[in-house]
């Protein structure tokens, strides 16, 4: 198989990406440090962690350049599914306040 | 469906439907995984979020040598992923010798990764907290034990398809395969970290 010129340039391309997330996480360290609430913090720690895994999955897994239909039929469904599961254990917690389990 | 929408693959000339994601089945395939396994980290992450906020006597051991560890950890984990995209990347202009530099670093990396995870649980035997010693202890080591057990999982596949890939037996079609698997493990990890060692740290 023939090589191609461009072999090893996707490093040079994808380093503002590395870049962006090594930063996210450098982020995600200094505000630990700071005085918020545990709500607060874990507040804004999962919405950078969001945007590191979105930064990931469109760019480091190449979804943002898959066909559409690929992302439309993945991305949403697993939302959906991580939501209903968020109910789903929250009613968990709710009912060891209930009976048979509530003393 | 007519014959031009259509696409003949394969042995024998056989008809076969067009992917209506214009993707390999394999690629689909890891895709259906990790989305699978997303919501395997998705339930455990959420029962662990559960079990912070309604516990208030949470333990909070860890101290600075324990997130410098975890910062460590993260920028080999990430560091990972771009020697991954390097691994994908030369396969596909088939630059063989240098796919397998970029494979071996990607392996060489999430070994270091899996060498820190396992002296952090070291430390933390040391003091006292194990997988028996109450919520936090289960929490911990489940949720940082599977992702460990798929960084591990992920160094041996690893190895598997740089040496079948090396002798051709595998195409890099494959190479992206594991590629998409290891990237996965990577965003994980950016949530275990934020969960489950900033918001312990010890005051």
């Amino acid at each position: 198989m023939a090589v191609s010129a461009n072999s090893g340039n996707v490093i040079a391309k994808y380093l503002p990406v590395y870049f962006v997330l090594l930063a996210i996480a450098a982020i995600e360290f200094f505000l630990a440090y700071r005085n918020f609430s545990t709500a607060g913090l874990v507040r804004i720690l999962l919405f950078l962690a969001i945007c590191s895994a979105a930064l990931g999955l469109m760019y480091f897994m190449h979804l943002a350049h898959e066909k559409r239909s690929l992302f439309l039929s993945l991305v949403p469904a697993a939302i959906f599914v991580l939501l209903m599961l968020n109910m789903i254990w929250s009613d968990s917690i709710r009912l060891l306040h209930m009976r048979p389990f509530a003393h | 469906m007519s014959e031009s929408e259509m696409a003949v693959h394969g042995h024998g000339g056989a008809l076969m439907e067009e992917s209506p994601y214009a993707i390999p089945s394999h690629k689909l395939t890891i895709w259906l995984f990790i989305i699978s396994d997303a919501v395997t980290f998705g339930a455990i992450l959420f029962a662990y979020g559960y079990l912070r906020v309604a516990t208030p006597d949470w333990q909070t051991p860890f101290r600075s040598a324990s997130i410098i560890n975890a910062a460590i950890m993260t920028f080999v984990l990430i560091t990972s992923s771009l020697t991954m995209l390097g691994a994908v990347d030369a396969s596909k202009a088939g630059d063989r010798p240098k796919a397998l530099r970029f494979l071996a670093s990607t392996m060489v990396l999430g070994l270091i990764f899996a060498g820190l995870h396992i002296h952090e649980w070291l430390g933390l035997f040391d003091e006292g907290i194990k997988l028996s010693s109450g919520l936090f202890g289960q929490a911990f080591f489940s949720i940082t034990g599977l992702h460990l057990l798929h960084v591990i999982t992920g160094v041996v596949v690893l190895a598997v398809v740089a040496r079948k890939y090396s002798s051709g037996s595998l195409t890099p079609g494959h190479v992206e395969t594991i590629g998409l698997y290891w990237h996965f493990v990577d965003l994980v990890w950016m949530f275990v970290v934020p969960l489950v060692y900033l918001t312990n740290i010890a005051r």
